[in-house]
């Protein structure tokens, strides 16, 4: 699904070049479920973020779906990202100023599907999250793990090959962020690939798989038996 | 791009964000408000300027014969000029491609009196065309006419305070007043805006006066106007060439300043024209002050717009959204506040005006108005500015990476 060879990526500081990823050699199988761990600072969210597409890699290969990643102008980037991925980011980033159904909704909008499709299509999402009796309500007026859940409704209603979640958890409590992982594992149940960046051990621990940065590189990429965050709820 | 459901997503978003929308349309609202206002009353402060200089008709010459100062073709110096009737039909003759119409001006001073009332008034002699050189408007009757001329009847047309002096409520149609001893029938009222100086002055036929003092042909001073269609230039010349015309034909010298003297309306007209003008250049200044005011604070209004919508920008990229897109759904937006609120503000713009109507007269702005067409231009050149100022800051925010797009705070 996704294969990633010899990813090079560094930033420009002012005077100074820090280099972020320092050769990345990473694949990931259709229907996993993988961690991306690390501190701050090893690089982890920047390569989400490049397999995203929200950002570049300054030199390497990325395959997604068969699909080469080459030559990456901000339309096609636009176009990549509404076919194949769905994100998860840790502040939600819901548009305030629409329903839980229309922020739902708004990928379709970019995949021009008719309004009557849309709303039929994001209210079985949210009904698959559990919120489709507050899909008229507005992001300020649901609790952090609603929001988190309708920005998954929102990620899975384009219908993308792959999730990526940036510390999907990183502003909940516990209790709340096990919650969110029982939905991301039963999404994974349902044969969706998924990426998970996080920092806590726990949370890593409800994938199947955990790689390990630090300072750039990959130190340590092994298949764990998943734990079910259902014990946990 | 212009799909129904660009507009619904386009309409939520001004309905959603009512301090944004009603900042944005407020800006063009007031911009095209003030400009309209002003050079309304510009324009109505040119109007009254008109209104005052403008009274006399702006083609006339007035033709005074004078003293000569050089002795010349053997008449010694300090030589009377007089102008004879044969002075008019000469230059009737020799200057018809520039001559509209010319007319003697008789003035005399006399008692004149209906029954008991009596009082002294000036009572000038003319030829009909007279009424056209001063724009004199008749109340009632009619003015001297040809027949009038030739036949140097005993009429008199009376100014409108002569009629109020000597007749109170009576209606002087018709009846007989005595001008120095001599009576003549009322046959026209007139009123004039030069003042009530000229509202104190009787016109008769000038043959009559001619007439009176022992069948002279002597005419004093001649008023003529020529065509307007030869313009301040052909005035000039026409001037010229009369004054080498007067000299030859009454033996002046040519380097004589003192016989003859032209008053060229045109030419005061020529320096009304420039100050009018300057006029225009002020309020023209004042309103592109306006208009360029009005283009910065759409596009200030637009940058903190597009600022404030960054993070959005960011969420919608990462949903999928093209660059193409986001900058069609910024410029739809602010293209439809701004085409809305400008012809808002151009309406209430011209309401304003016409509500002012002539209530400012006293400060010498009489009935302000603008033209539509510079009106509508103007609201055509904010829509479009607006949309400029809006498109520079779309583009580069379409442009930003969503990543960095969607830190922004």
């Amino acid at each position: 699904m996704i294969e990633i060879k010899n990813l090079h990526k560094s930033y420009k500081i002012g005077k100074n070049e820090l280099h972020v990823l320092k050769g990345i050699n990473f694949s990931v199988e259709s229907g996993e479920m993988v961690a991306i761990m690390g501190s701050s600072g090893s690089g982890k969210s920047t390569l989400l973020n490049i397999i995203g597409m929200l950002d570049i890699l300054d030199s390497g290969t990325y395959t997604l779906d068969g699909v080469p990643i080459v030559e990456l102008n901000e339309t096609k980037a636009a176009k990549y990202r509404n076919r194949f991925l769905g994100f998860i980011f840790q502040s939600f980033n819901l548009i305030s100023y629409k329903t839980a159904l229309e922020n739902v909704a708004l990928p379709l909008y970019y995949q021009k599907i008719s309004r009557k499709e849309r709303e039929s299509k994001s209210m079985h999402y949210l009904e698959k999250v559990g919120l489709s009796n507050w899909a008229a309500h507005l992001p300020n007026e649901l609790s952090g793990g609603q929001k988190q859940r309708v920005a998954i409704a929102r990620a899975l209603a384009a219908e993308p090959k792959v999730l990526l979640a940036d510390e999907p958890t990183g502003a909940l409590d516990s209790k709340t962020s096990y919650e969110v992982m029982q939905l991301l594992q039963q999404i994974n149940d349902e044969g969706k690939t998924i990426l998970v960046v996080t920092h806590e051990e726990d949370i890593a621990k409800m994938c199947k798989r955990i790689v390990n940065l630090k300072d750039g590189v990959i130190i340590n990429d092994e298949k764990i038996n998943q734990k079910r965050a259902i014990d946990y709820v | 791009m212009f799909s129904s459901d660009n507009w619904q997503e386009i309409f939520q978003t001004i309905k959603k964000n009512k301090l944004r929308t009603f900042l944005s349309g407020f800006t063009v609202s007031l911009g095209l408000l003030i400009f309209i206002t002003l050079l309304g009353l510009g324009n109505g402060l040119k109007n009254s300027f008109n209104q005052f200089f403008m009274d006399d008709a702006t083609n006339s010459f007035y033709i005074f014969p004078g003293q000569t100062s050089i002795p010349y073709g053997g008449y010694s110096v300090n030589r009377t000029i007089e102008f004879k009737n044969d002075d008019i039909s000469d230059i009737q003759r020799n200057f018809p491609e520039y001559l509209e119409y010319i007319t003697p001006k008789m003035h005399r001073n006399g008692t004149i009196s209906y029954k008991n009332e009596s009082n002294s008034y000036t009572y000038i002699g003319v030829a009909p065309s007279h009424q056209i050189a001063e724009k004199t408007i008749l109340m009632k009757g009619r003015f001297i006419n040809e027949l009038d001329i030739k036949n140097k009847t005993k009429y008199a047309v009376i100014g409108r305070l002569v009629e109020d002096d000597l007749f109170g409520n009576e209606n002087s149609l018709e009846k007989y007043i005595v001008i120095n001893y001599t009576a003549f029938r009322v046959i026209g009222v007139f009123q004039d805006e030069g003042g009530d100086n000229q509202e104190r002055s009787i016109f008769i036929p000038y043959s009559t006066i001619q007439l009176q003092e022992k069948n002279t042909d002597k005419v004093n001073h001649i008023v003529l106007a020529f065509k307007p269609e030869i313009g301040y230039e052909g005035a000039m010349i026409f001037e010229e060439k009369l004054t080498t015309f007067f000299k030859e034909k009454h033996s002046i010298s040519p380097d004589d300043e003192n016989a003859i003297y032209i008053r060229n309306v045109a030419d005061d007209m020529n320096e009304n024209q420039q100050l009018s003008g300057v006029l225009t250049l002020i309020v023209s200044f004042v309103g592109i002050g306006t208009l360029i005011a009005g283009v910065i604070g759409i596009s200030n209004i637009m940058v903190f717009v597009v600022k404030e919508r960054t993070k959005e920008i960011g969420i919608r990229k990462a949903l999928g959204a093209t660059p193409f897109s986001i900058i069609t759904m910024i410029l739809q937006e602010s293209i439809f506040i701004t085409v809305i609120a400008g012809y808002f503000g151009l309406f209430m713009g011209i309401f304003i005006l016409q509500a002012i109507g002539n209530k400012l007269e006293y400060y010498f702005i009489l009935d302000p108005y603008i033209d539509m067409g510079t009106a509508i231009t103007a609201t055509i050149i904010l829509i479009t500015f607006g949309a400029f100022a809006g498109y520079l800051p779309a583009k580069r925010a379409a442009q930003i990476r969503p990543i960095v797009a969607l830190n922004d705070k």
